[in-house]
């Protein structure tokens, strides 16, 4: 009895494939649209950024000369660095030893260590600059790096840590039973084969680094300026089109490190 | 592997030291802080006294600030809602896809995720914008006459927040599709399930872990995401975010600022822990 009805629903799947796909394509341009304005209109001749002037690399030669905007991009890059660097070896270290260790109060810190990135970053930003002051710390670049370590310190445990459970014991054992001291395996087998998990929860680090404005803006000092609270503030006040040709810029930086990130994590699985 | 663990010299416990005493100081620390700052008093013009008082949360309770509240809650309501009608649809047919493509939608989905969130917001006043393009395209093909003036309104803000957050829904959904054993859905289809009993009766079922886990992923940043308010609403629109960074900043009232947080930290708390009871899961669903 079934027969017909199956046939009958196989005749209409065949006229449905397509609409999946018609929708996924259309959202993914939808998705892209901003990003692809924004690059369009970094080449574009007109100070109006509605109409389109013809091509001109004008913005970008601005931008080199704008002072304050580099500032803030050294800014930036050095404490991307700073935070994914500090955030790879705590992270690491912590992942290895959490799945080694046996401690009561080991699920609640890690509960606590992944908060960063479940609360809302207004909280996070918020609780940092109360807490701040009240140390006293003068506002600037350490408070910045500390802030942005919080929150770069999950991704790489995380990722560190699902690349250890997936991890091949025997390994290590082999290693241990050859004579390999605990920090020579550690050394010589654990750290290559969890090294991809490290670059890319690294890399991924730095790209949210590079792109957080909310934290930023509460553990900031009045004379440090990263590119997301400079780009903030210009939006805020009046919009040059030097923020188009900076916004490219930045597209282009966070798409290569996705990209490699993602080339890392996906070659070599043991 | 067995013996040397639990060596009585062996140093491993030091490995974890780093991660404990960073997570102590800076995040424990903070959040002690600021449940503490949120019962102490504010001083006439600037600073705090350790005098305990409730007044902070008394003044969340006045018609005003409540009223950011709600309205900010309607805002995260509304954009959960969006990007589930959107991002289901999205998340379901992209784990339906080739090996091939999945990874090259997966792949052009993360990038935007990734990407300067204010560039993108630039990107959408270029088309929201007066005369931008978003009125040109309406306006050249005849569908409108006037400009939409649909820059620093509630529905730009709207589709801001929900442009925003819809990878974490797509991501969300993606994954728990993608672990479904499909065979249970063939089975009730050769009982003669139809497809929509098929997918109301199983798929949803199945995949309620990742809806679960995609509209806590967008409700709880929706509800902090005060730049977006700013740089869309004009300021027309008023969320919790931006309440809390006012009373940083602007007014200096900064138990009233913690206060605000800490109802704003149980409201996100309370919702993790209703999706662990519902699902059983402890980690979210999709967030890496």
């Amino acid at each position: 009895m079934n027969f017909t009805r199956i046939h009958c629903i196989r005749f209409t799947m065949k006229n449905r494939t397509k609409l999946p796909n018609i929708y996924l394509t259309i959202l993914l341009i939808v998705m892209y649209l901003p990003i692809i304005i924004v690059i369009i209109y970094s080449f574009n001749n007109s100070e109006q950024s509605t109409i389109w002037g013809g091509y001109t690399l004008e913005w970008y030669h601005k931008l080199l000369d704008d002072w304050t905007l580099m500032e803030a991009l050294k800014n930036s890059l050095v404490l991307g660095i700073l935070s994914s660097l500090a955030a790879g070896i705590i992270g690491t270290i912590g992942a290895v030893g959490m799945t080694k260790v046996h401690l009561r109060s080991k699920g609640i810190m890690e509960y606590i260590s992944t908060l960063p990135i479940m609360i809302p970053e207004i909280i996070l930003g918020m609780v940092f600059m109360v807490f701040f002051s009240l140390l006293g710390l003068p506002f600037g670049m350490v408070t910045l790096v500390i802030a942005h370590t919080s929150f770069c310190i999950p991704y790489v445990y995380m990722m560190v840590k699902s690349r250890l459970v997936g991890m091949e014991q025997s390994y290590v054992e082999a290693a241990r039973d050859l004579g390999a001291s605990e920090v020579r395996a550690f050394i010589d087998i654990t750290i290559p084969l969890i090294l991809p998990a490290i670059i890319s929860g690294m890399l991924l680090s730095f790209a949210m680094s590079l792109d957080d404005v909310v934290i930023s803006i509460f553990v900031t000092g009045a004379t440090t300026n990263t590119l997301p609270i400079k780009i903030y503030t210009q939006l805020k006040t009046g919009i040059t089109p030097e923020i188009n040709a900076l916004s490219t810029l930045m597209l282009i930086v966070t798409f290569l490190i996705v990209f490699i990130s993602n080339r890392i994590r996906k070659r070599k699985r043991y | 592997m067995k013996n040397n663990i639990h060596k009585p010299k062996s140093k491993i416990w030091m490995t974890i030291l780093p991660m404990y005493l960073f997570t102590i100081i800076f995040i424990a620390g903070p959040l002690i802080y600021m449940v503490a700052l949120s019962f102490m008093t504010k001083k006439d013009v600037w600073g705090v006294v350790a005098q305990f008082s409730t007044a902070s949360y008394q003044k969340i309770l006045k018609p005003v600030y409540m009223n950011t509240f709600i309205q900010s809650i309607k805002l995260s309501f509304a954009t959960t809602i969006a990007t589930l009608i959107i991002g289901y649809p999205f998340g379901y047919f992209m784990a339906k896809l080739s090996e091939r493509y999945k990874k090259l939608v997966m792949f052009l989905v993360v990038v935007p995720f990734w990407t300067n969130a204010l560039v993108r917001m630039y990107g959408w006043i270029i088309i929201f914008r007066s005369n931008g393009v978003l009125d040109h395209i309406l306006m050249k093909s005849g569908l409108t006459r006037t400009p939409l003036k649909l820059l620093y309104s509630y529905p730009a803000v709207l589709i801001g927040m929900v442009y925003s957050l819809l990878p974490f829904m797509i991501l969300a959904v993606f994954s728990s599709t993608e672990k479904m054993d499909w065979s249970i859905v063939e089975a009730a289809r050769d009982l003669g399930a139809s497809r929509l009993q098929a997918f109301l009766t199983i798929t949803l079922k199945v995949t309620l872990p990742g809806i679960l886990s995609g509209i806590i992923l967008v409700f709880i940043p929706s509800m902090g995401l005060f730049f977006i308010a700013d740089i869309l609403g004009g300021g027309k629109v008023m969320l919790v975010g931006n309440l809390i960074r006012d009373q940083l900043f602007t007014t200096r009232d900064w138990p009233f600022a913690a206060a605000l947080s800490v109802v704003l930290m149980i409201v996100t708390s309370l919702f993790i822990w209703i999706y662990r009871k519902i699902t059983h899961v402890k980690e979210l669903e999709g967030i890496l």
